[in-house]
């Protein structure tokens, strides 16, 4: 239900990703387009525009978000500061 | 499995899915798979919001191998039942992993 759809992905290292899911599999590997990066720092507005297309493997996915596109639009990310997030610790 | 079971449930209740990373997401239990893998939906993330990176996020589907603790109402769980249940599995897996022991030696 979330292919084709805008998504966040939070990877383990603690970096965030926003792309279009175009597929998936049993172990969560997944396929994004046209997928950016969202650094966060003290400053932000830091948009790193990656690959146009990524797969990422599975084992290294936290949580995929979908994107509410009207809630995102009404985000000012230039404005937005956090802490960065942290990497997973098992 | 047993696991499993018992979070399909808990399908419906308000749930708090600690990950690996800190992050706390508070969130109605939507579904649950085998690898315990967790969908939530109307998701807030708890502490403040320290983390906005998921402002924009009302769904969400989490990894099962990153999740430290999925926190539930009291309430809505039959500790004795569960006790119970688990007692009886953690039996058959002692009975099991025997009788594979002496099938291997045989």
């Amino acid at each position: 239900p979330y292919i084709d759809r805008k998504v966040l992905v939070v990877m383990n290292d603690g970096r965030v990703i926003v792309g279009t899911l175009c597929g998936l599999d049993q172990t969560t590997n997944i396929i994004v387009r046209g997928c950016q990066e969202r650094v966060f720092s003290e400053d932000e507005g830091v948009e790193v525009v990656d690959l146009g297309l990524y797969l990422v493997r599975g084992d290294n996915i936290s949580v995929v978000g979908l994107v509410d596109e009207e809630a995102d639009a009404a985000i000012d990310l230039a404005s937005t500061t956090a802490a960065p997030l942290l990497p997973v610790r098992h | 499995m047993l696991f499993y079971s018992f979070f399909k449930t808990q399908v419906g209740q308000q749930v708090t899915v600690e990950l690996k990373n800190d992050l706390a997401i508070q969130g109605v239990l939507e579904s649950v798979d085998q690898f315990l893998n967790i969908k939530l939906r109307d998701i807030h993330v708890v502490d403040a919001e320290r983390y906005p990176h998921m402002l924009s996020i009302k769904n969400c589907f989490i990894r099962g191998s990153v999740v430290r603790y999925v926190q539930l109402l009291p309430s809505t769980v039959d500790t004795a039942l569960l006790q119970d249940a688990a007692r009886r599995e953690a039996q058959s897996t002692q009975q099991m992993s025997q009788t594979k022991a002496a099938a291997v030696q045989a």
